[in-house]
C-alpha cells in the first residue's frame, strides 16, 4: 500500500468557498477507547508547525476504560488554534466531533450556537443511545437544529477505505478517529504531513498500522473533497508570535526540562522521588528518560517513601525533588517538616486535582493552596510557588530548584491538571539567559557549624557527606541555632522558629515586583489571579478593555512569600477580584495579610474557568456597561 | 583526605550527652558499632547513621560520623535515596521494633526486596520505650501493657522471618550483651554489599527488663541458643549434647543421648540461595526449639544502587552526556522569523 500524497488547495476535486477565522475552538469527543487524545494531540501538532498559537484542553475520566458508550466513558480534548496571541483553549467549540451519542450528550451543552456538529451516525442505535441517557435519536428528532450537524458513518467508511486489508476487525475499527482527523485536516485547511510522519515514527515496527491510519486519514480527507457536504474551508493564518524558536510544549513536560536545566546550571545531579498519581505521573515518565543527563528516578514504594528519598538524596548533594498531586502531598507532610527542620533544598511538585480525598483525579482544581502552605505541623513555612501556564512550568521548576538551594529550604511547586496535560508553543529560552544557580557545598572545617548562616539569606551550610572533618548530625528534633546541637532551651526554640519564617520571609527580597497590567497607576477594579487562572483572566481582562471597561490584572506565581509590593499594588484599587478554582483561599490569605477587602470568585466544578465567566464579574462589578 | 591508619573508638564518640536510660541495651550496642567502625578500614567522613524514631533512634547523635535522625518508619527510604545519589559512603540505619515493623514497615520490606546497599541494625526490644512503655510488633502475645491492661491479642511478627520472606541477602541476628558475637556480626554485615539486616535483640530495663534473660542467663543460655556457624552442624546445649535436624520437611532437636550424633544434624550454610531453610530456622523459637543467633542468609546478589548505576552508564554509553541544548531543541520545532513568517 502506497501512503497517498498530500493534496494541496489547487488539487481539490471541486470548488469550495474559503473563510479565513482568525480563531475556532475545535472538541474531539468519544469514547475512552476511541483515541480521541491522540486524534487532539495530531491536530494540534500540526497547527503548532503551521504557525498557529494554540492552547489545549484535554479532559478525559478517571478510568482507564469506562463501559463502551457511557456517559462517564466520555473523553475529550478540546484546541483552540488563532493568527493571534491566545490565552486559553476557549470556552466553547466552534466544530465538536463526536463519535458516539454519549459523547453527544455531554459535550453539545458546550457547542456555540450554529456551530459545526460531526456525528458518527454509526453508533446511533438503541443501545448506545439509551446508554447515553435518549430516550429519541437526537439524529432524527429535530433537537440539533440550531447547529450545523454533518452525520457521517465514520466506522463504515472506515471499513470500506480498508477493504482488502490485512487488519483484524478490531484494529480497522480503531482507525476511525484519524477518519474524523482527515476530516478536521480537509475543513481547516491543514496538511497531512506531520500525522504522516507521527504514524511512521509511532508504528515503525507494524508498519501496516501506519498505512492503515493514514489510508483511513486521507479517507477522511477525500470524503469532504468529494461530498457536497462541505462548501467551505476554513483558514487559520499563522500567529505573529515573537520570533524565536518554537515548540509544542505539556505543562508536565515543561517541569521536567526545567528542572533538567536547574540540574545543569548547578552542576548537581537531579533525583526524583515518586510514586505514580494522576496527573503527576508523566512527570516521573518524563524525566525516567533522561539518565544520560545524570537524572535518577526512583519509583518509590510510596508517597512517604518518595520525598523521604529525596531528603536523603538532597542531604547526600543532589538536587531533589519529589513530585505528586494533592493526596500524596498529604502523606508528604510530615517529611516536608522533617525538610523545613533540617533545612535541606527539596522541590515538592503538587499537580493538583479536583478533591478532597481522591476526588477528581483527572480533572483541575486549586485547592491545595492553604495545604502547600499551612498543610504540616506547627510553625513549618515554605516557599510556595505556582506556574501559570503549561510553558510557564519551565521557568517555574528552575526558580523552585534556585529557591531551594540558594536558602537551604524546601519549596512546593504548585500546578494543576489543566497546566499538566494542556499545551501550548513555547519559545525555547536562551540558556545562557537563564538565571545563575551557583551551588558550593561547605567544605571548611575551620569555624563549620551545621546551622551558622548566611547573613543575608539566612541559608545554613550545605556540608554532604563525604567532607572531612565536616561530620554532623541532622533530624527532626529542634536544634541549638549555629552549633546544631539537640536542644529543648525555650528561648532557642522560640529564635528558631522565627529564624525558619524570616528565612522564607527573605526570599521576598529576590523576587521581581507584581506586575500591573492595564492601568498600572490604580484604578477601579484589579483582577488578581494566581497559577493557571492565568490564561482566563487575561483573556476576559483584554476583552473587558476594549469594551472600554477599566480593569487591570495582575498575576501571582509567588503564593508564598507573596511579593514585597502586593499590598502596595492592592492599595490602588478600588476593588479587588480574585477568580480561583477553590473556594477563596488566596481570597482568604490576601485579606489575612492586607486590610484590603477582596471579592472571592470561586468555581469548584473541576474544570478551568471560561474567559467568559471571568469577563461576565468584571462587567458585574464595573457597572455593566463600558465607561 | 585518606584514611588515617588509626581511627580509633574514640573517634567515633561525639561530645553529647548520652540520653538512654542508665542500663540501657543500646549503650552495648553503641559501644559495639564505635568498637568495629575503626576496624573496617574506612575513612570517617564517608560513614553516615541514619535512623527514625524511638529510644534506638538517638543512635546518631552519639556517633561522630555523618548522621541523619529522620521521622518515625522513614529511615530506610532516606538511606534509600541518599545511597542512590551517593553510592560510595556506607549507610547504616539504626532503628526499632516499632520504627521498623510497625510504622515503618512498608519501608523496611521494600529496602529489603530491592537489596540497597545499607546495613540495618534493629534494636528489637519488644516494647515501646520512647513512648513509655505499649506493646509493639514483636511483643508476645498476652503482653500487658499500658496500651493492652489485659494482655495482647496479636500475633508478634518474626523479625527474621519478614525479612527473609522480601528476599533479603542478608539476615543476621545477635544480641546486646553478647559483645564479641555482636561485633563479629556488625563485621559481617559491614562485609555485606546488599541489604545487611541485623535483628539485635535489646534490653529495656525500664518497661521490659529482661525480656530476653531466658536467652541470655549464665545459667541457661548454652541451652537456650543456638549458634548459627558457617558449615558447622547446629549443635547447642550445655554440654553440647543436642541438635537440630532437618527431618523430612520439619526440623526437630535430637539428643545424642538418643543416639544421634553433630553429623545427624543440620549443617549451616548461610550462601544457599533457596531461602527455605533459612525461613524455617528463623521460625525456631521456645520452647520446642533453641533460639537461633549468627547469620542465617548471606547472598550476593547484585544492589538496587549498583543497577541503576549501570543503566545511567550504558545510557550514557549509547547516547552520549545528554546535551541541554538538544533536548530543548527535540521534537517538532518551527520558527518566527523577525518578519513573522514561520519557518
Amino acid at each position: 500500500m502506497t501512503l497517498p500524497t498530500v493534496e494541496s488547495d489547487n488539487r481539490l476535486s471541486r470548488e469550495v468557498e474559503h473563510e479565513r477565522l482568525d480563531d475556532v475552538v475545535i472538541r474531539f469527543a468519544g469514547d475512552s477507547g476511541d483515541g480521541m487524545q491522540v486524534t487532539g494531540s495530531q491536530f494540534t501538532n500540526t497547527s503548532a508547525l503551521h504557525g498557529n498559537d494554540l492552547a489545549t484542553f484535554p479532559d478525559f475520566p478517571a478510568e482507564i476504560r469506562a463501559p463502551a458508550g457511557t456517559l462517564p466513558g466520555v473523553s475529550a480534548f478540546q484546541v483552540r488554534i488563532a493568527d493571534y496571541d491566545i490565552h486559553t483553549p476557549g470556552d466553547q467549540p466552534d466544530v465538536l466531533v463526536a463519535m458516539n451519542p454519549a459523547a453527544l450528550a455531554v459535550n453539545l451543552q458546550d457547542l456555540k450556537p450554529n456551530g459545526i456538529l460531526i456525528v458518527n451516525t454509526d453508533e446511533f442505535e438503541e443501545r448506545n443511545l439509551k446508554k447515553a441517557g435518549y430516550a429519541a435519536n437526537p439524529l432524527e428528532d429535530r433537537s440539533l437544529e440550531s447547529y450545523r450537524v454533518f452525520q457521517v458513518p465514520l466506522a463504515t467508511l472506515t471499513r470500506r477505505a480498508l477493504e482488502g486489508s490485512e487488519l483484524d476487525a478490531k484494529s480497522i475499527e480503531r482507525c476511525k478517529n484519524f477518519f474524523a482527523l482527515g476530516m478536521a485536516y480537509w475543513l481547516f485547511s491543514r496538511p497531512l504531513e506531520p500525522t504522516l510522519r507521527y504514524l511512521d515514527k509511532k508504528f515503525g515496527a507494524r508498519p501496516q498500522l501506519a498505512d492503515a491510519n493514514a489510508v483511513v486519514m486521507r479517507a477522511g480527507w477525500n470524503y469532504c473533497d468529494i461530498t457536497e457536504a462541505f462548501h467551505t474551508r476554513y483558514e487559520v493564518e499563522p500567529a505573529r508570535l515573537a520570533p524565536g524558536v518554537y515548540r509544542n510544549i505539556t505543562g508536565n513536560a515543561a517541569l521536567a526540562l526545567g528542572f533538567i536545566a536547574a540540574s545543569r546550571k548547578s552542576g548537581l545531579p537531579l533525583f526524583q522521588g515518586a510514586y505514580p498519581i494522576t496527573p503527576a505521573s508523566d512527570l516521573l515518565h518524563e524525566l525516567a528518560q533522561f539518565r544520560h543527563f545524570g537524572v535518577t528516578t526512583f519509583q518509590a514504594e510510596d508517597e512517604i517513601a518518595a520525598i523521604c528519598a529525596a531528603i536523603g538524596a538532597a542531604f547526600g548533594g543532589a538536587l531533589a525533588i519529589t513530585s505528586t498531586s494533592g493526596p500524596g502531598m498529604a502523606l508528604k507532610g510530615e517529611a516536608m517538616g522533617l525538610a523545613v527542620m533540617t533545612e535541606l533544598p527539596l522541590v515538592v511538585v503538587d499537580i493538583q486535582r479536583g478533591g478532597p480525598s481522591t476526588g477528581l483525579p483527572t480533572k483541575t482544581e486549586q485547592a491545595d493552596l492553604l495545604q502547600a502552605i499551612f498543610g504540616r505541623n506547627s510553625e513549618a513555612p515554605m516557599p510556595v510557588i505556582a506556574a501559570s501556564s503549561p510553558a510557564d512550568c519551565f521557568e517555574r521548576a528552575y526558580e523552585a530548584c534556585r529557591i531551594a538551594v540558594r536558602h537551604m529550604t524546601p519549596v512546593v511547586l504548585l500546578s494543576d491538571g489543566y497546566l499538566a496535560n494542556g499545551s501550548e508553543p513555547w519559545r525555547l529560552p536562551d540558556l545562557g539567559a537563564l538565571a545563575d544557580l551557583p551551588v558550593e557545598f561547605w567544605s571548611d572545617p575551620e569555624g563549620f557549624a551545621p546551622f551558622r548562616r548566611d547573613p543575608e539569606s539566612l541559608a545554613r551550610p550545605w556540608a554532604i557527606p563525604g567532607t572531612p572533618g565536616l561530620e554532623h548530625r541532622i533530624g527532626g528534633l529542634e536544634k541549638q541555632d549555629g552549633s546544631g546541637n539537640v536542644s529543648y532551651d525555650a528561648a532557642n526554640h522560640e529564635r528558631m522558629v522565627h529564624t525558619r519564617a524570616e528565612k522564607v520571609a527573605r526570599v521576598a527580597r529576590e523576587l521581581p515586583p507584581l506586575e500591573v497590567h492595564g492601568e498600572p497607576e490604580g484604578g477601579p477594579l484589579l483582577v488578581l489571579g494566581w497559577g493557571s487562572t492565568a490564561g482566563a483572566i487575561t483573556g476576559a481582562v483584554n476583552l473587558a478593555r476594549r469594551e472600554g471597561l477599566p480593569v487591570s490584572r495582575a498575576h501571582l506565581h509567588h503564593l508564598n512569600p507573596f511579593p514585597a509590593n502586593l499590598g502596595a499594588v492592592l492599595d490602588r484599587f478600588d476593588q479587588v477580584l480574585i477568580p480561583e478554582l477553590n473556594l477563596g483561599q488566596l481570597a482568604l490569605l490576601v485579606q489575612a495579610r492586607y486590610p484590603k477587602r477582596v471579592v472571592s470568585f470561586p468555581k469548584v466544578q473541576g474544570k478551568p474557568f471560561f474567559r467568559n465567566e471571568v469577563l461576565a464579574k468584571i462587567r458585574e462589578l464595573l457597572g455593566g456597561g463600558s465607561r | 583526605m585518606s584514611a588515617p591508619a588509626t581511627l580509633t573508638k574514640k573517634d567515633f564518640q561525639t561530645d553529647q550527652e548520652v540520653r538512654w536510660c542508665p542500663g540501657c541495651g543500646d549503650y552495648a550496642i553503641l559501644s559495639a558499632v564505635q568498637a568495629v567502625f575503626p576496624e573496617l578500614g574506612i575513612p570517617r567522613e564517608k560513614f553516615v547513621i541514619v535512623s527514625g524514631i524511638g529510644c534506638s533512634s538517638r543512635f546518631p547523635y552519639y556517633m561522630n560520623t555523618y548522621g541523619f535522625h529522620t521521622i518515625h518508619g522513614r529511615a530506610p527510604a532516606v538511606a534509600t535515596g541518599l545511597k542512590l545519589a551517593r553510592p560510595e559512603l556506607e549507610v547504616w540505619i539504626a532503628t526499632g521494633d516499632g520504627d521498623a515493623l510497625s510504622i515503618g514497615g512498608n519501608h523496611l520490606i521494600h529496602t529489603l526486596r530491592r537489596n540497597v546497599g545499607v546495613k540495618i541494625l534493629l534494636f528489637n526490644n519488644r516494647i515501646y520505650g520512647l513512648t513509655k512503655g505499649q506493646y509493639s510488633p514483636t511483643s508476645e502475645v498476652g503482653k500487658r501493657t499500658k496500651s493492652t491492661p489485659y494482655g495482647s491479642i496479636d500475633y508478634p511478627f518474626n523479625a527474621l522471618s519478614v525479612a527473609i520472606g522480601t528476599g533479603a541477602t542478608f539476615v543476621a541476628r545477635s544480641i546486646d550483651v553478647f559483645q564479641a558475637h555482636l561485633k563479629e556480626t556488625l563485621k559481617a554485615a559491614a562485609a555485606h554489599h546488599g541489604t545487611a539486616f541485623v535483628e539485635i535483640y535489646q534490653n529495656c530495663n525500664i518497661f521490659n527488663d529482661k525480656a530476653f534473660a531466658h536467652l541470655t542467663e549464665k545459667e541457661v543460655r548454652d541451652d537456650a541458643l543456638v549458634y548459627l556457624q558457617h558449615g558447622r552442624p547446629l549443635v547447642f546445649g550445655k554440654a553440647k549434647d543436642r541438635g537440630v535436624r532437618l527431618n523430612g520437611t520439619e526440623l526437630e532437636v535430637v539428643r545424642f543421648a538418643d543416639g544421634f550424633g553433630p553429623d545427624d544434624c543440620l549443617v549451616w550454610d548461610e550462601t544457599r540461595s533457596n531461602p527455605a531453610i533459612a525461613f524455617m530456622v528463623a521460625q525456631m523459637e521456645p520452647p520446642r526449639f533453641p533460639v537461633p543467633i549468627g547469620v542465617l542468609r548471606r547472598v550476593e546478589m547484585p544492589t538496587f544502587e549498583s543497577g541503576v548505576a549501570a543503566q545511567t552508564e550504558q545510557e550514557i554509553g549509547r547516547k552520549g552526556v545528554g546535551s541541554l541544548d538538544k533536548l530543548l531543541h527535540s521534537g517538532d520545532l518551527w520558527t518566527v522569523r523577525p518578519d513573522g513568517s514561520i519557518a
